[in-house]
């Protein structure tokens, strides 16, 4: 700029601010009456963003750089240039048979790490004799004891490939895991993974199919099963704190992070009453959040969500390895916003959410079936989402820049607002008395009950259009829609009647020497819970013996019911 | 007690084994918000107590609430409900109901299968008009 400032704009320039009064003039002009536009966070969207509302806009280096703290641009230095995140399905059905041959097919089409979930039963704290037979295996796999575990994971290196297991407390999947891996003499400090569905908090809260024991009994144990990893199983990430199941509760994004980021508080606080170091724990801490179709708001969260994060580690929980400041997260596209009507409209929502999460620099995704609101997805439909991830890691050159977002006006406007309003809604969880008071009094549920009626008005006034559902609907045949079928009951008959076998066989001595060992253990605050619960598994307890003891010592988890 | 003839009376709940309870809290304030007497329970009702809690509390509706399978055993809840001479009050369900085993559900009774999409003002309507139904059934039987 060598020729100082014209005092008017050449022919066909102008300058910014008179630009800016020509632009509002036209925009004025087109659009008489503007609509008001908020995201579901309840921040105001305006229809242009600039370097006016950006900040930190003409500062030095004002989001600094991937890998570098705050972490705006993502935790790592190369992001999904360097590696892409890892394609993590979540599958789960039937018997450890049918598991196991599904899991090999994912494996083969481009699936990078084993996901398990196993069956509501299973989740419920129940071995497959204690429930109607027809809930057996529709969504997940019935998995009971260490053969059962075994099987599922049969032809399977657990000792090269990250295993996350859909294990809530007291963690019975991964001490079936541990000492089937002990059987193939694999060194457990090999073994890599994810507790998915470690935080007790959050089964509290929302989608209590998880929550199995008391809140003090389930913190105790998480504690515990923390310091184990640490020790014995170095490369497992222990806690995974989730936001994923308050979000489809009806928590906003911006409330969702606030709920989780205190969680993790919550339970970094906890480690270190217990005398652990943070940067020997945090490393090890994941999250894992619901992405929504709210595309450039699952943007601003995450981004968001990294710096917050990367704060509180450092000045409130006293970390000093950049290792302990970084925001991992696991997100899965939500199945909230899928629709039943014309179902194949849900592979354009599952990618756009899916492109959401990877512009907010996710670790690991899993998307969506485009039948999950019919029913528990089938193998065509887990097919396509599996080639929904390959066609947006190959085709679409989404990987080739790091935060290919970052310095548009908007989101990072969107992301400093995001930001305040986070921090704010943690500063009333805290004021409150901090997260475990906040929900054990109900407010945090009363939070998300309320947002969820704000949400469900505009769906149902129509201010929130939905394909299908209250626009641009079409008549449907039912008869196009899929067929839903279940377990063959005679393979599971099967697995049922092995299993009643097996168990009948053990001696009763053995099993009660087992069941007593777990509650010395409960009941003495000296020994580690989860080493126990993994020394019962080794004596051949099965999922329901280990929960119903542990339920009886420490405490049966019952969630508030709050309308 | 007398009931009022205005305020119908209605147990929303869920059976079996999931948790998911996003619909069934937002039914149960619509319900609450439309001016029905509303009891609400945690999650895992065995179907003996939802039994005992729709026989206790009197109810003219009973919504069962399933995302995650569980409606497979709401024909055992409805002979159960038979069998406790309680056949007269109405039941409907909502969430994830394949179209292949809504059927199974309306054959055993169930009045109403309510699929994803279905706008709260539309099920609290319904539910009145069974609420209402029940209640002209109730008293023609005394």
């Amino acid at each position: 700029m060598g020729s100082p400032a014209p005092s008017t704009p050449a022919p066909g320039k102008t300058d910014s601010a008179e630009a800016r009064r020509l632009w509002e003039k036209d925009y004025a002009d087109s659009v008489p009456v503007d609509r008001l536009v908020h995201n579901v966070s309840g921040i105001p969207i305006k229809p242009l963003y600039t370097e006016r509302d950006w900040g930190a806009y003409g500062t030095d280096n004002p989001l600094g750089y991937p890998g570098q703290p705050d972490f705006t641009r993502g935790i790592y230095a190369s992001m999904h240039r360097g590696r892409t995140w890892t394609q993590r399905q979540l599958i789960g059905l039937g018997t450890p048979k049918e598991y196991n041959q599904r899991l090999l097919t994912i494996i083969e089409q481009g699936a990078t790490a084993v996901s398990l979930i196993p069956c509501n039963s299973v989740y419920r704290g129940y071995d497959m004799t204690s429930v109607d037979p027809q809930l057996l295996g529709t969504c997940g796999v019935v998995i009971n004891n260490v053969d059962h575990m075994a099987e599922s994971l049969g032809g399977v290196d657990i000792g090269e490939m990250s295993c996350s297991l859909n294990d809530p407390s007291p963690f019975t999947l991964l001490a079936f895991m541990l000492i089937a891996a002990e059987r193939r003499g694999i060194d457990w400090r090999r073994i890599s993974g994810t507790s998915n569905q470690s935080d007790y908090i959050s089964h509290f809260v929302a989608n209590h199919m998880f929550y199995r024991l008391s809140l003090t009994g389930a913190r105790r144990m998480l504690i515990d099963h923390i310091a184990y990893c640490r020790e014995r199983v170095p490369r497992w990430n222990p806690m995974s704190v989730v936001g994923q199941h308050m979000q489809q509760a009806g928590a906003t994004p911006a409330e969702v992070i606030a709920f989780t980021l205190s969680t993790a508080i919550q339970n970094a606080e906890d480690c270190i009453a217990r005398g652990m170091d943070p940067d020997e724990f945090l490393p090890r801490f994941t999250f894992f959040f619901d992405i929504s179709l709210s595309f450039f708001e699952e943007i601003a969260k995450f981004r968001a969500a990294r710096r917050i994060w990367s704060r509180i580690a450092r000045e409130r929980l006293g970390a000093r390895d950049p290792k302990s400041w970084r925001f991992k997260f696991h997100g899965q596209t939500s199945g909230v916003d899928l629709t039943r009507q014309q179902p194949l409209n849900n592979i354009a929502r599952v990618t756009v959410q899916a492109m959401a999460g990877i512009f907010g620099g996710l670790q690991s995704l899993h998307t969506d079936s485009y039948d999950e609101a019919l029913a528990c997805p089938s193998e065509f439909g887990a097919r396509i989402a599996v080639s929904t991830q390959n066609i947006l890691r190959e085709e679409a050159h989404l990987t080739d820049v790091i935060d290919p977002l970052g310095g548009s006006f908007y989101v990072e406007t969107l992301t400093d607002q995001m930001e305040e309003q986070i921090v704010s809604i943690m500063d009333t969880i805290e004021a409150a008395g901090g997260m475990l008071k906040a929900v054990e009094e109900g407010m945090v549920q009363r939070m998300i009950g309320a947002s969820a009626q704000r949400q469900q008005r505009r769906i149902d006034s129509g201010e929130q259009r939905i394909v299908g559902v209250n626009a641009y609907q079409v008549e449907e045949d039912p008869a196009t829609r899929p067929y839903i079928d279940r377990p063959d009951p005679k393979v599971m008959r099967e697995h049922i009647e092995r299993f009643d076998a097996w168990r009948n066989a053990r001696s009763r001595a053995e099993v009660g020497k087992a069941l007593d060992a777990l509650s010395r253990a409960a009941g003495s605050e000296k020994e580690n819970l989860f080493g126990a619960v993994v020394d019962a598994a080794r004596a051949g307890l099965t999922n329901e013996e280990i929960c119903s003891r542990l339920r009886r010592d420490l405490g049966f988890g019952t969630p508030l019911a709050i309308v | 007690m007398e009931k009022s003839a205005l305020r119908p009376r209605v147990l929303i709940t869920k059976i079996g084994l999931d948790g998911h309870d996003r619909g069934s809290r937002l039914v149960a304030a619509a319900c609450r918000d439309a001016g029905m007497e509303v009891i609400y329970t945690p999650p895992w009702q065995a179907i003996a107590a939802v039994v005992k809690i729709a026989s206790e509390e009197d109810v003219d509706v009973i919504g069962i609430s399933s995302l995650a399978t569980d409606h497979l055993i709401v024909p055992q809840l409805m002979s159960a409900l038979v069998e406790a001479g309680l056949s007269h009050i109405a039941v409907v369900v909502g969430g994830i109901v394949p179209d292949n085993e809504e059927e199974a559900l309306l054959e055993s009774g169930v009045r109403e299968v309510f699929h994803p999409g279905t706008p709260l003002e539309a099920i609290t309507e319904r539910i009145r008009r069974y609420a209402i139904e029940t209640r002209a059934q109730s008293a023609a039987s005394e």
